[in-house]
């Protein structure tokens, strides 16, 4: 142990030493939870919505209030004629119509079946799903607000997206997973560049001339990245929580144990590069192409895994990222236990044992 | 009594050979220096000696014990010093030692005579706290020899250690070594200096991965087949066109006079007598052969 | 008279550190000048300085007649520079590396084509002209890079440790190549740490801390200090200094 202590103690030496990589290590992870929490906001505000009132009574017009006073509508350019509804939709002026056909009151009193009617402008995809998922859920408060316990309206569908974001936040997603992301960032990327970086330098060749084990090496290179790697998790979790109000529902220990599991298959995964590599350059590309480019796109991340190609959704398997997010997300948003997560949490450490091997194993002690 | 026992050597790269088929004995407290081009094999027969690299065929063998089984057992005994500059250019003259004094399990107390000794050795005391990347090339090969001195090796390896390091800090250097010798140490090392391979007690010549000559400086020069002629002759174009026109010698620009190379059965006066046939007439002085002249005839034959 | 390097009380310096501490000497046309020095003496930054690389603080110079202060820029094209690098693109094979330098320095296709046929004979490149310059032993890629410095011919040529980790056989051959330049007229400005080289110039400069500590002959000064050989006297002038890291 005392020779892991000497390549810790160097190692963290180089991180404090080269600007670049405290950029990457502190810097990056703050900038990305603040872009992704500001800048890359993916909800939809500002939706153009016209509302054609047949019934013309206080519920549809208590219904349609409802509408523009949240902060995902707003009036059209132009009301809709009540002749032609689609009208609206073709120049542009509103992005939504809402139809409450006559009749809408009485269902309300009587809990009778009752169709109400949104029509979409379908050319933005993304915007029409928003207001349809938007929709739904003021149809459904509204609804709760006015029926008695336990009375639902047939026809009224939610998604399952609402049910654990009450608030429609799309940061609440993004948090958890944006702490996938950097794990991998700090501990893959960086590992493998600094291994690579021995090798190119040609600082390796002295390091194995000495009486090391190899697994001396990989532990004292690993474990001062590790700390790292809790650090950025921690520091993302902080300004998540309490600068965007993320809540954290689950267990702290249960997070933080599946945290070290993911991030020794995020290290294996470097040193496995660093092994195969010779330059610095090429581990860097390396590592984002196999580790963090995976993680931020077919992790579930951004992309919905069960929308993508059957090729692409088979790979999805094999990226770690994939069973940690669920992990992270479950834990954070839903305040899940091993009872829920079990199966993403054996996946995982499954993955991570194979990785480890994996790593163990290419990494030589010889340089040519 | 042999440090170093390697028989029948050979490593190969792909197509490359880089070492083929080599021997070499090394006794206990003797400096052997390794010569030979870009190519010849030096480098991977050092690495194969510190375990760096796998070899093909043949053993290597480092104070009675196996490289390829029992390496681990070896590694404290070898101090290595690669072709390159090879330290922590972001960590300190101090800082690169001690890391190295950690690794080879060197005690604290012992570390720190030590240091005083080799600071001493080297002249880094004032750089102690300097970033090695901030040293001079002198200075860098030097922190790279107390590098590989601080747990006391008892055998050296060293690739190349002077190459682009001026005519002082050799001197210095090759001190070290001359110092390290007499406590007992046994030192390989690569050069490119012929004045470094006089000062060593025997020289092996490579070349191709194999084995062109070895034996003292002395024997060495000894094995030098034809004689030189120094020629106290302005050595402008014209008089190299004329100097060629003389048959069975080749003659070299050294500076302000040439060199004449010529059979071993030459002779100072049928130089003159060739020489004043052309309408030379100049001092001619037979010289001794130097370690450069046989490497390079050596080289030539092959 | 013309002199292809001049140089009055040069010095550069970074910082509070002085490289180059007022440095003067003359070179003619056609001589070989040994630059010598310790590491970190400051050769390096006197080359970069006379090759327009680099803007002096104090002093005043010409190389090939230009002004090392304001014109910089015509220095460049008209001086071949070697460094210990040996700056080719080692993904590259020789020819094509010659054919960019040579595009470089503006030469038209035809004469770049006699210019690199002209050059492979003399440096006997035949056989590696056409290989990639990265796998190349150190000697080859040497020579590929004097052609590639003295491509556009060049009156002047800055050789910058060109020897360094290349062999005795090539070594000699490669002065061989340096004197027949110098026959034709071409100054070389040679830094080395062979002493055995720094025999083969005209005249020497021996740097120290920035100073040029003696210059002339390299016979002249071992005479002068009464020691065996050049090495010796280098070692004598530079030991006495105290030395900096």
């Amino acid at each position: 142990m005392g020779k892991v202590r000497w390549i810790i103690g160097k190692e963290l030496r180089h991180i404090l030493r080269d600007p670049r990589s405290l950029v990457i290590a502190i810097i990056m992870p703050i900038m990305m939870t603040l872009l992704y929490g500001y800048a890359i906001n993916l909800d939809i505000k500002n939706i153009r919505l016209a509302v054609l009132d047949y019934d013309r009574t206080s519920a549809s017009r208590d219904l349609a209030a409802r509408f523009h006073h949240s902060a995902y509508f707003t009036r059209p350019l132009a009301e809709a004629a009540l002749s032609d509804p689609e009208a609206a939709l073709k120049r542009g002026d509103a992005h939504a119509v809402l139809i409450i056909q006559p009749g809408f009151a009485e269902a309300l009193r009587d809990l009778a079946p009752y169709q109400l009617g949104l029509s979409l402008d379908g050319a933005d995809a993304n915007l029409s799903s928003a207001a349809a998922g938007y929709s739904n859920i003021i149809i459904r408060q509204f609804l709760a607000d006015q029926l008695p316990d336990g009375a639902t309206l047939p026809g009224v569908t939610l998604s399952q997206r609402v049910l654990y974001n009450p608030d429609l936040k799309s940061s609440h997603f993004f948090v958890p997973g944006l702490i996938a992301v950097i794990l991998m960032m700090i501990s893959a990327l960086l590992t493998s560049i600094t291994i690579a970086r021995e090798k190119e330098s040609g600082t390796m060749e002295q390091l194995l001339s000495a009486p090391v084990r190899s697994h001396q090496v990989i532990l004292g290179k690993v474990i001062p990245y590790i700390g790292l790697a809790l650090v950025d998790g921690i520091l993302v979790l902080v300004i998540g929580v309490f600068h965007f109000g993320v809540p954290f529902a689950g267990s702290m220990a249960l997070l933080t144990v599946f945290g070290l599991v993911y991030i020794t298959a995020a290290l294996s995964l470097g040193i496995l590069i660093s092994a195969l590599v010779r330059t610095q350059q090429v581990a860097m590309m390396a590592a984002l192409v196999v580790t963090v480019l995976p993680s931020v796109m077919l992790s579930g991340f951004i992309f919905d895994i069960k929308n993508m190609p059957p090729m692409l959704q088979a790979i999805t398997y094999i990226v770690p990222a994939r069973y940690f997010l669920l992990i992270i997300r479950g834990v954070m948003l839903k305040g899940s236990g091993l009872a829920v997560l079990w199966v993403q949490a054996a996946t995982l450490i499954a993955l991570t044992a194979v990785l480890l091997t994996a790593a163990a194993k290419r990494f030589k002690m010889k340089i040519g | 009594m042999s440090v170093v026992e390697v028989t029948g050597l050979s490593k190969r790269y792909q197509t490359l050979t880089a070492v083929d088929g080599l021997n070499l004995s090394v006794e206990a407290g003797e400096i052997v220096a390794v010569v030979g081009p870009d190519g010849a094999g030096k480098t991977s027969l050092f690495r194969a000696l510190c375990g760096l690299i796998a070899f093909d065929t043949g053993s290597a063998v480092v104070a009675g014990m196996d490289v390829r089984t029992d390496m681990e057992r070896i590694k404290p005994l070898l101090g290595y010093m690669p072709q390159n500059f090879s330290l922590y250019p972001d960590l300190s003259v101090e800082e690169n030692l001690q890391f190295y004094g950690g690794l080879f399990g060197v005690p604290k107390d012992r570390y720190a005579a030590l240091k005083e000794r080799l600071y001493r050795f080297s002249g880094l005391a004032p750089f102690g706290g300097r970033r090695a990347g901030n040293l001079s090339g002198g200075m860098k090969q030097k922190l790279a020899l107390s590098c590989a001195l601080i747990h006391e090796p008892k055998v050296l390896v060293l690739d190349e250690p002077t190459t682009g390091v001026d005519p002082l800090s050799r001197r210095q250097f090759w001190d070290i070594l001359l110092s390290l010798r007499r406590d007992g140490a046994t030192i390989i090392v690569a050069t490119p200096y012929m004045d470094e391979v006089a000062l060593a007690d025997r020289a092996v010549f490579m070349h191709l991965g194999r084995k062109l000559a070895e034996g003292t400086p002395e024997e060495l020069r000894r094995r030098y087949r034809g004689r030189i002629f120094r020629l106290a002759v302005d050595p402008t174009a014209e008089q190299m066109t004329r100097l060629a026109g003389i048959e069975g010698a080749a003659p070299y620009r050294f500076g302000a006079e040439v060199h004449l190379y010529t059979p071993a059965d030459m002779t100072a006066d049928r130089v003159r007598e060739r020489l004043a046939a052309c309408g030379l007439t100049t001092p001619v002085e037979p010289i001794a052969a130097g370690l450069e002249d046989v490497f390079i005839q050596l080289m030539g034959a092959q | 008279m013309d002199y292809a390097v001049t140089v009055d009380q040069l010095s550069k310096t970074f910082g509070t550190f002085t490289a180059v501490d007022h440095i003067s000497l003359t070179v003619d046309y056609g001589e070989i000048f040994g630059f010598l020095g310790a590491n970190g003496a400051g050769k390096t930054t006197a080359i970069r300085m006379l090759c327009g690389l680099l803007r002096p603080t104090s002093g005043t110079g010409t190389v090939n007649g230009f002004d090392v202060n304001r014109q910089y820029e015509k220095i460049k094209p008209s001086i071949g520079y070697m460094s210990q690098k040996f700056s080719l693109y080692g993904d590259l094979t020789g020819r094509e590396n010659l054919r960019f330098y040579g595009a470089v320095y503006g030469l038209s296709n035809s004469r770049l084509k006699d210019r690199i046929a002209e050059l492979t004979a003399m440096l006997e490149l035949t056989e590696f002209i056409d290989r990639l310059t990265g796998p190349l032993p150190v000697g080859w890629r040497q020579r590929i890079a004097l052609a590639a410095a003295i491509i556009h011919r060049p009156r002047i040529i800055f050789l910058d440790e060109p020897t360094g980790g290349v062999d005795p056989v090539f070594r000699r051959r490669f002065w061989e190549i340096l004197y027949s330049l110098a026959d034709e007229g071409v100054t070389l400005f040679v830094t080395t740490h062979y002493m055995d080289e720094a025999e083969f110039c005209r005249r020497i400069s021996i740097m120290h801390q920035g100073k040029i500590v003696v210059m002339g002959p390299p016979r002249q000064l071992v005479a002068a200090h009464g020691l065996p050989n050049l090495q010796e006297t280098f070692i004598h002038l530079i030991a006495e200094r105290p030395v900096d890291g």
